[in-house]
C-alpha cells in the first residue's frame, strides 16, 4: 500500500491537499453553522444531499460485477470484482460523509444508534437508508476481506461460508437505491418527487452512471497497477450501461409527457428544471446540458463500432457519468424544493464551503479506493502473501 | 466576555487556559471570542447537555435537570433569568384552530406577536406564521404573494391566508424524522425536542405546508425582548442547527391562555380551543361554518382549518 513510483505518491498528495483545503472549510463550516451554505428554508437540501444520491447509485452498481462473477461464474469478471467492491467501499463511505456534512448537529449523531439512542425505525426512510448503508459497508468490506485473506494465507476460502453474505450483498445493493430513492418518493408533499417512477429510475440512473465510473477506473488500474484486466469485462459493462442508458432515458422522457401533456400544478418544478419559472431559470441550462450529455453517449453506446473502440468508449463514460451525475444530483434534489409548498420561487446555488467540502469527499472517495485497489491487487497478484515457514 | 460565574475564583485563568487548549487542537475557536467557551456553558452543563436522553424517555428528575440547565444557560447567553417549564398536557384537550380568512386584512399583527411571544431568532428571521395575499377568486398558492409591502392592507381585489403549522393528526413531518425528535403530544401539538434534533431538515421536506423552520445560525434575540415565560417544547431558547416550528404557544395554552397570534389579531379572525370540548367556540364554526383545510388531498388530517363568513 505504500510502495509506489513518483505518480503514485503525487496523486495521493493531490488528494490530501485537496482533503485538507476541505477540512478547513467544514470546521467554518461547523463554527458558522450551516447559514455558509447556499441552502435555506425554501430550499432545505442542496449540493451535498445532491452528491449523497448520485453515490449511492454508484456504490449500487458494484453489483453489476458482482453478479456476473459469483454467480454466472465469469472468470474474467472474478479477476476485477475486488476492485468493484472497493469502489463500492469508497462509494458508500462518500455517500454517508455526505449526509453527515449537511447535518446541522454532527454531534448528535449518536442519537441515531439503536438503544443508547432512538433510531426512528421502521417508520422513517431516513431510518431504513442509516441501515441499509452501513450494512452495505460492511458486507463490502466483509466479503473482500475474507477472500483476500485467505487468499494471502494461501488458503481455499469456503465457498458455503461466504456465498450466503454475497447473494445477500446482490440484493442488498438493490435495496440501497430503492431506499434512497425513496426517501424522495415517499413525500406527497414534493409532487416532483412524488412518483412510483423515481425508483427504477434510480436503478437504470446507476446501472449507466456506475459502469462508466468502472470501465474508466479499470483502465487506469490497469495502466497504473500493471493489472490485466480482461477486454471482454470492459465490453460487457459497456453493453449493461448501453442498455441502461436506454431506459433512464425512457425514464426521463415518460415523466416529461406525464407532466407536461397536461400541465397541472404537479409540474410547477419540472417546468422551473427545465424552462424556468417566472423568470428563475438557473437550473436550466445544466439539464439541458446534461441531456445533450446523456443523448451524445447513448448514440456512441449504440454504434457497434463506437462502443468497442476505447478512444469513443470513454467519451461516452465521461458523458454519461457527468450527465448523470447533474441529472439525478442538483437536477433531482433542488426542483423538490422550486417552488414550495407554499408557492414561492426562492433558488439555490452552492457556496464555494460547499463546492470545497464536496471536492474533499471526493478526493477522500478516491484516496479511499486507490489504496484498496493497491492492496487488492497486490494481493491477487501473490507479491503481498503470508511467507511459508 | 464576561468571567464564568460557574468556575469560581479562577475562572478567568481557568477560561483563558481553556480556550487556550481549545484554539491549540483547532476547535471552537469562534466560540472562544465570541462568547463563553463550550456554546456558553459550564464544561459540566455541556457534558450534561450532550448525553442528555431523548425528552420523551426522560425521568422527571432529569426532565427537572435538564430545564435548571436551560435556565442557566439562558443567563449566560443573554444575561436574561428565564424560567423554563414542564407544563403537562391537561386531559381531554385536544386543540384546534379555525381562521376567518374573510376577517383577516393581512396586517400580519399575528406574525410579529408570534416572533415576540416565541423567542423567535430577530438575524434569521423566522417566523412560524407567514400570510399569503392572494388575488380574489384564485385559491393557488403558487400565485400567491408572500413578501406584499403595499402602503395599506388590505388590498383591493385581494384576501389574506395565513399559514403555520397544522399540527397535523397524521404529520409527516413526525414519520420523517430519523431520531424521534418530533412527534405528537396527546394535545395535538406537534413539538420538537430542540436537544434531540440531529438538522438533518427531512421534516422539512416532508412538511406540505413550509410550516418547518431551520436554525442556519445561531438565533439572536436581545435581551430586554427576551420572553421570560418558557416551555420545554415550545419557545425556549434554540440552539444553533435544530429545526424548530409552530407549537400552539404551548407554554400559554396549556395554561388555558389563548395563543400569542390569537390574542394578537385585531380583528377576530382567529378561533383557537379545544377540538373535545362540544362547548366551545371553535366546535361551533365546524359545526356550522362552512371550512376546508389546505392540502386536505393529502390526507395528513390538519388540526387548522379556514371559514369565511
Amino acid at each position: 500500500m505504500l510502495r509506489g513510483p513518483r505518480e503514485y505518491w503525487a496523486w495521493l498528495a493531490a488528494l490530501t491537499f485537496v482533503i485538507i483545503v476541505g477540512a478547513a472549510s467544514y470546521i467554518e463550516q461547523l463554527e458558522n453553522g450551516l447559514v455558509v451554505t447556499g441552502m435555506s428554508d425554501q430550499v432545505s437540501w442542496g449540493f451535498y444531499i445532491a452528491n449523497f444520491a448520485f453515490l449511492v447509485g454508484i456504490a449500487a452498481a458494484a453489483v453489476l460485477l458482482v453478479i456476473p462473477a459469483y454467480i454466472f461464474h465469469r472468470d474474467d469478471i472474478k479477476d476485477v470484482v475486488l476492485v468493484g467492491e472497493g469502489m463500492a467501499v469508497a462509494a458508500v463511505t462518500m455517500a454517508i460523509l455526505f449526509v453527515i456534512v449537511d447535518l446541522g448537529r454532527p454531534d448528535r449523531l449518536w442519537h441515531m444508534i439503536p438503544v443508547i439512542g432512538s433510531l426512528n425505525f421502521p417508520v422513517s426512510l431516513l431510518a431504513w437508508d442509516v441501515i441499509v448503508l452501513s450494512g452495505y459497508l460492511l458486507l463490502n468490506l466483509a466479503i473482500p476481506f475474507y477472500l483476500l485473506y485467505n487468499r494471502y494465507r494461501g488458503k481455499e476460502p469456503n465457498f458455503r461460508l461466504y456465498f450466503p453474505f454475497v447473494v445477500i450483498a446482490m440484493f442488498w445493493a438493490i435495496s440501497i437505491h430503492t431506499v434512497t430513492a425513496f426517501l424522495f418518493s415517499a413525500n406527497p408533499a414534493r409532487p416532483f418527487w412524488h412518483t412510483a417512477l423515481l425508483g427504477p429510475r434510480f436503478i437504470a440512473s446507476a446501472f449507466a452512471s456506475g459502469p462508466a465510473l468502472i470501465i474508466i477506473t479499470l483502465q487506469l488500474v490497469q495502466r497504473f497497477a500493471a493489472y490485466k484486466v480482461s477486454r471482454s469485462v470492459i465490453e460487457t459493462l459497456a453493453l449493461i450501461m448501453t442498455v441502461a442508458m436506454q431506459i433512464n432515458l425512457f425514464f426521463v422522457g415518460a415523466e416529461l409527457f406525464t407532466d407536461f401533456y397536461n400541465e397541472g400544478a404537479h409540474a410547477a418544478s419540472i417546468h422551473y428544471l427545465f424552462l424556468g419559472l417566472d423568470g428563475y431559470d438557473s437550473l436550466q441550462p445544466w439539464i439541458w446540458f446534461a441531456l445533450a450529455l446523456n443523448a451524445i453517449a447513448v448514440v456512441i453506446l449504440m454504434i457497434h463500432p463506437l462502443r468497442r473502440k476505447t478512444l469513443t468508449l470513454n467519451i461516452a463514460c465521461v458523458l454519461a457519468f457527468v450527465g448523470i451525475w447533474i441529472e439525478k444530483g442538483m437536477g433531482l434534489v433542488i426542483p423538490g424544493f422550486v417552488p414550495t409548498p407554499l408557492g414561492e420561487i426562492f433558488e439555490y446555488a452552492p457556496t464555494s464551503v460547499e463546492l470545497s467540502v464536496s471536492a474533499a469527499i471526493w478526493a477522500l472517495g478516491a484516496l479511499i479506493f486507490t489504496l484498496l485497489a493497491k492492496a487488492v491487487i497486490a494481493i491477487e497478484q501473490g507479491r503481498l502473501a503470508e511467507r511459508a515457514t | 466576555m464576561t468571567a464564568n460565574s460557574g468556575s469560581g475564583n479562577g475562572g478567568d485563568k481557568f477560561d483563558q487556559a481553556r480556550r487556550n487548549f481549545l484554539r491549540g487542537i483547532g476547535l471552537g475557536t469562534a466560540a472562544a471570542v465570541a462568547r463563553p467557551a463550550w456554546g456558553g456553558q459550564t464544561f459540566g452543563d455541556a457534558f450534561a447537555e450532550f448525553f442528555q436522553k431523548n425528552y420523551q424517555r426522560m425521568s422527571a428528575e432529569e426532565i427537572e435537570a435538564a430545564l435548571e440547565r436551560i435556565e442557566r444557560k439562558a443567563k449566560r447567553r443573554y444575561e436574561v433569568d428565564i424560567n423554563c417549564e414542564n407544563t403537562p398536557p391537561q386531559e381531554g384537550v385536544v386543540f384546534g384552530y379555525a381562521i376567518n380568512i374573510s376577517r383577516c386584512k393581512g396586517y400580519r399583527d399575528c406574525v410579529h406577536a408570534c416572533v415576540d411571544e416565541n423567542n423567535l431568532g430577530r438575524d434569521s428571521q423566522v417566523q412560524y406564521i407567514r400570510v399569503l395575499q392572494m388575488d380574489n377568486g384564485d385559491s393557488n398558492l403558487e400565485h400567491s404573494e408572500h413578501y406584499y409591502d403595499p402602503e395599506t392592507v388590505p388590498v383591493e381585489g385581494k384576501y389574506y391566508l395565513p399559514v403555520q403549522c397544522m399540527q397535523c393528526d397524521d404529520p409527516p413531518c413526525v414519520k420523517a424524522c430519523p431520531v424521534d425528535a418530533t412527534w405528537m403530544e396527546p394535545d395535538g401539538i406537534v413539538v420538537v425536542d430542540y436537544d434531540w434534533c440531529i438538522g438533518c431538515r427531512y421534516c422539512m421536506t416532508a412538511c406540505p405546508y413550509w410550516a418547518r423552520h431551520f436554525n442556519w445560525t445561531e438565533p439572536e434575540i436581545p435581551a430586554d425582548e427576551m420572553n421570560p415565560d418558557t416551555h420545554y417544547l415550545g419557545n425556549r431558547p434554540r440552539p444553533r442547527g435544530v429545526v424548530e416550528k409552530c407549537h400552539f404557544c404551548i407554554q400559554r395554552t396549556r395554561k388555558g391562555r389563548q395563543p400569542a397570534c390569537q390574542e394578537a389579531c385585531p380583528t377576530g379572525a382567529r378561533i383557537f380551543g379545544n377540538l373535545l370540548d362540544p362547548d366551545s367556540e371553535i366546535r361551533y364554526v365546524l359545526a356550522n361554518k362552512q371550512v376546508f383545510r389546505l392540502k386536505e388531498d393529502l390526507g395528513t388530517e390538519p388540526k387548522f382549518w379556514y371559514f369565511s363568513d
